[in-house]
């Protein structure tokens, strides 16, 4: 029998069923191979105690015949899911001990479900970054290394800790926030898959907000049809939200498979950037190929206001953040760090609770907001942002998905690309201007660099059409056929 | 009415005056929570995470508060505006958990409109609404608690709130006064908001510049939270003269936020312009642009109560005088007092007996209209039996008194009394001439010209009835006896 931490999610749920094991054997597995891997740092906080109640109780309904969706998967939670009862850190020392009394929707909907929760998972600062190093609870180590070089290298961000754990195998699949590319990015960066659904697909209610208008949910998995099965779940109209949109969610998993003859497939030109690495250039190239001999056509289609994403993302999500934080203050939840007076108290406890990249961006965002600058840079970037959304639109005209590179570089190493923030904020060029139309998009291996790192393309579809997106994914997911594992795997199989 | 001027050392002054009242929408729970919005109940007993600002909480809009304010606006006659916005106001205070008040501010729910005011000398005028928006209320802060600790009750945070913006059209003190008296009657009159000031369900921010006449306008200094009518004429009164005083000193007046100090009706400066918030307004992602139907709007229309100013109209027109009408819509309650008394009886009597035999044994004993025991059908039974002439207007004064002290309806006493006004012209005859035969002298004076002494010949009938005799009865029978 296979390693049961090698299985997808799929196959688990087949050998549960055919009761070949039991969640509780699965679950055990998953935190025995989480205690080996404890040098990636996953996990802010493990809940394995709490994973095994919960494996048991999936036993039981596996034993009466009743089990759910996802009964006995065990995967990993962002730490910016509330869990009621269970600290919540969103990855910063100001909620460092901050248990919720309720249940963010999404992971509720899972549990629901009968997935098993393992940790709460890793993460970049309120979600603030692309490489997972602003977390205040250390780097996570991406499991992939570079040929001969045993320098350790970053997941990506934000969902660093998500990602990696599904990639060192001690989750099945995981949770991920997606504001500007933090799921599609450390997805690419750790080899494995991960979709950021439509805008309004997912409840936000109970994940801690970054930038309301952008963050959403979505999951990370092995395969095309684990995320499948994984967002199934997780998707929803929810009355708590009113960003949520009330309509069915789809039987996902049946679009894993299809053919994607006569699929247009859009090839959006401003997405050739001068100095692109030659090898994102050219597994980009080998996709375009791959749809096609899948019967794909391919069609040119252009974009015309990309280059303005990043710029007006970095805009619109500061603004928004600089509100959405200031709720932390110290007076009701949280780290408060005591000061002489009311204005001492905030500043001493936001001064000590917040890291440096936090800080930077509730700067940013106060500032786009001022009186005088507002019309300048907010106004603007909101009105920027909607040519970026018909762009799509009019793109969509012609065909029925992109495909696009992830990210314009494989995973770097933890302390490069610190020298200057714009130089990390560019990791996202490619994941920004979906994510600022609220498109939905996947980010599937599809090769390896050089020097032996995995590297993702991703695929964006039309509002709430995450089917075609999974049809073109899992078309390509076939052809590519990526079943490279990380080096500490492969030493450890050996 | 004329313009209120002010007297200074330099000449005549007028007042420029607005205000902003802010009306708690009248529903059972918080504009994007579903905690109670009760007043009076223990501190942090009614806060939901949601209005805690506890991380990953959204707002979720309450439908009610929106066809209130809907209905509000239409109340004022105003344009209500299909698409609105709501938006974060942004600044630090412990009672405001989220960090940010959510308002609207570009797009408010309602835009102009227009009410009229009665004013102390019978007259009316036309103030003009400059919007309506909804917002969050914040939590309270308590500084008196503890010696050098503040508390937080946060059972305020998340109230629905209106902010009703008037447009500058007051120039006295009375006015701002009748402003604030209408703009509560009509509110309670569409059940938005119970327009109770003490409880803080209505609180008033007062704008205030003066001017020579004709000038252009002075620059305003605003009292924030102003909880009486009583206040607000003091508060206006007080920072009037004060700016007059500044201006004609030499000085200039800055524009600031200020207290009102209820203990001493003064004024005092709180902070300047210069110190004011950077609010950074933008749309609140969390909410949708609000977008109304049209139909949802004509629905609420359909169903709007008669308003005061239409209420006294049709009084008029009953015949009641401007002054006893305007007296019985003030109140909606007292309004539907009177509709009650004068079904099938006199509306002229009925507007009397309401407001002076009720409304002062009210007075006098304390008690409001609600806690009257008397109700609005014993009343109109009392007024019937007058009409029927069962009983005279003097017993009824009596029967009524007899009813405000036990509660029970006039014919039971009236009854059980025996005041039952004789209608009987044999029996009332065989009293008169009773009397006539008592006084001879009396008779002989009269014939000779004292037409005075009819008088006493009727009290002396009604007295030797009882009380009883009808007096309309008596006069027939006496003018016949003696005029033969």
């Amino acid at each position: 029998m296979t390693k049961l931490t090698s299985l997808t999610i799929k196959e688990a749920l087949d050998g549960l069923k055919k009761k070949e094991f039991t969640a509780t054997e699965l679950t055990e597995a998953h935190i025995k191979a989480s205690e080996a891997a404890q040098h990636l740092n996953c996990y802010i906080t493990e809940t394995y105690d709490h994973a095994r109640a919960q494996a048991k109780e999936s036993d039981a309904r596996y034993a009466k015949g009743e089990a759910k969706l996802l009964d006995g998967v065990p995967i990993a939670m962002k730490d910016l899911y509330c869990t009621e009862g269970i600290r919540t850190t969103a990855g910063s020392k100001i909620l460092e001990n901050f248990k919720p009394p309720y249940e963010s929707t999404v992971s509720g909907n899972m549990f629901r479900d009968g997935a098993i929760m393992l940790g709460k998972a890793n993460l970049d600062e309120f979600a603030m970054g692309s490489s997972n190093t602003t977390s205040a609870y250390g780097n996570v180590i991406n499991p992939w290394q570079r040929k001969g070089d045993n320098k350790p290298l970053v997941p990506g961000g934000s969902s660093g800790g998500s990602a990696a754990a599904v990639a060192a195998r001690i989750a099945m699949g995981a949770t991920g926030t997606d504001t500007g590319g933090s799921i599609r990015q450390p997805a690419a960066f750790c080899g494995i898959t991960g979709i950021k659904p439509t805008y309004g697909r997912c409840s936000r209610f109970g994940i801690i907000a970054f930038a309301s208008s952008l963050d959403q949910a979505g999951p990370f998995a092995r395969t095309v049809e684990d995320c499948a099965l994984l967002l199934q779940s997780m998707a929803g109209y929810d009355p708590k939200d009113s960003t949520s949109v009330n309509r069915p969610v789809p039987e996902y998993f049946k679009s894993v498979g299809q053919s994607v003859k006569g699929l247009k497939v859009g090839v959006p030109k401003e997405y050739r950037v001068d100095g692109a690495n030659p090898e994102i250039t050219a597994l980009w190239d080998k996709g375009v190929e791959m749809m096609k001999a899948a019967g794909a056509e391919i069609v040119d289609v252009s974009l015309p206001h990309t280059k303005y994403a990043l710029q007006t993302y970095y805009v619109i999500a500061p603004a928004e953040c600089s509100s959405n934080l200031a709720r932390y203050d110290g007076v009701r939840f949280g780290l408060r760090v005591e000061g002489g007076n009311l204005n001492d108290t905030y500043e001493a406890t936001r001064a000590a609770g917040f890291g440096k990249e936090v800080k930077r961006r509730i700067l940013i965002g106060t500032y786009v907001l001022s009186a005088g600058y507002y019309d300048a840079y907010y106004n603007k970037a909101r009105r920027v942002r909607k040519l970026i959304w018909q762009d799509f639109i009019n793109a969509y005209e012609k065909c029925d998905v992109l495909l696009t590179p992830t990210a314009p570089t494989p995973a770097f190493a933890i302390g490069e690309n610190e020298q200057d923030p714009v130089t990390m904020y560019l990791n996202d060029i490619f994941t920004v201007p979906a994510s600022m139309a609220g498109m939905p998009g996947i980010s599937l291996p599809v090769g390896l660099s050089g020097d032996g790192l995995p590297l993702g393309l991703q695929l964006l579809g039309r509002p709430f059409d995450e089917e075609t997106v999974f049809k073109a994914a899992s078309a390509l997911e076939k052809a590519a056929s990526f079943t490279h594992l990380p080096q500490s795997l492969m030493n450890k199989a050996a | 009415m004329a313009h209120a001027l002010l007297k200074g050392e330099t000449g005549d002054w007028e007042m420029v005056i607005g205000l902003e009242v802010h009306a708690q929408i009248l529903t059972k729970s918080k504009l994007f929570s579903g905690a109670s919005a009760a007043f009076g109940a223990a501190p942090n007993t009614q806060v939901s995470p949601i209005d805690a600002g506890f991380p990953g909480m959204l707002p979720v809009i309450n439908t009610l508060c929106i066809e209130k304010a809907v209905r509000t606006g239409l109340g004022l006659n105003a344009k209500i505006n299909l698409y609105s916005v709501f938006e974060r106001k942004n600044y630090f205070y412990p009672d405001l958990p989220q960090g940010y008040q959510i308002s609207q501010y570009q797009h408010p729910i309602v835009g102009e409109g227009e009410i009229e005011i009665d004013l102390p000398d019978g007259s009316t005028k036309a103030i003009g609404i400059e919007r309506l928006h909804v917002e969050q209320d914040a939590g309270k802060s308590l500084h008196d608690q503890h010696p050098a600790k503040s508390y937080v009750d946060l059972n305020r945070s998340g109230n629905p709130l209106m902010e009703i913006v008037s447009k500058p059209h007051m120039n006295s003190a009375e006015e701002a006064a009748a402003y604030v008296t209408k703009l509560r009657a009509i509110v309670r009159y569409l059940d938005t908001c119970d327009g109770n000031m003490d409880e803080g369900s209505m609180r008033c921010d007062v704008n205030v510049s003066v001017r020579k006449p004709g000038d252009a306008l002075g620059t305003r200094c605003e009292i924030k939270n102003v909880n009486s009518v009583r206040f607000v004429q003091q508060a206006i009164e007080y920072e009037a003269r004060r700016q007059i005083e500044v201006i004609e000193g030499g000085g200039t007046i800055k524009q600031e936020t200020r207290l009102f100090d209820t203990k001493n009706g003064t004024t005092r400066a709180m902070r300047s312009k210069e110190d004011a918030h950077d609010y950074r307004y933008f749309p609140d992602p969390d909410l949708l642009p609000l977008k109304l139907e049209q139909g949802f709007v004509d629905n609420i229309k359909s169903t709007l109560p008669e308003l005061p100013d239409a209420k006294k109209k049709r009084f008029i027109a009953l015949g009641l005088s401007s002054y006893d009408a305007g007296v019985l819509v003030a109140e909606k309650e007292r309004a539907a007092f009177f509709e009650k008394v004068s079904n099938n009886n006199d509306p002229k009597m009925a507007a009397n007996w309401v407001t002076t035999e009720l409304a002062g044994a009210l007075n006098k004993t304390g008690k409001s209209l609600d806690e009257s025991p008397v109700s609005a059908e014993q009343l109109g039974g009392l007024l019937k039996l007058i009409a029927d002439n069962t009983i005279s207007g003097k017993i009824a004064k009596d029967v009524f008194a007899e009813m405000f002290a036990s509660g029970k309806d006039a014919a039971t006493i009236v009854e059980g009394k025996g005041l039952k006004q004789v209608t009987d012209t044999g029996a009332i005859e065989k009293i008169v001439d009773e009397v006539l035969a008592e006084n001879p002298d009396k008779i002989a004076e009269y014939k000779s010209g004292k037409d005075k002494l009819f008088g006493f010949f009727v009290g002396q009938t009604l007295k030797k009835s009882g009380g009883k005799a009808n007096p309309a009865i008596v006069n027939d029978l006496l003018k016949k006896k003696l005029s033969s």
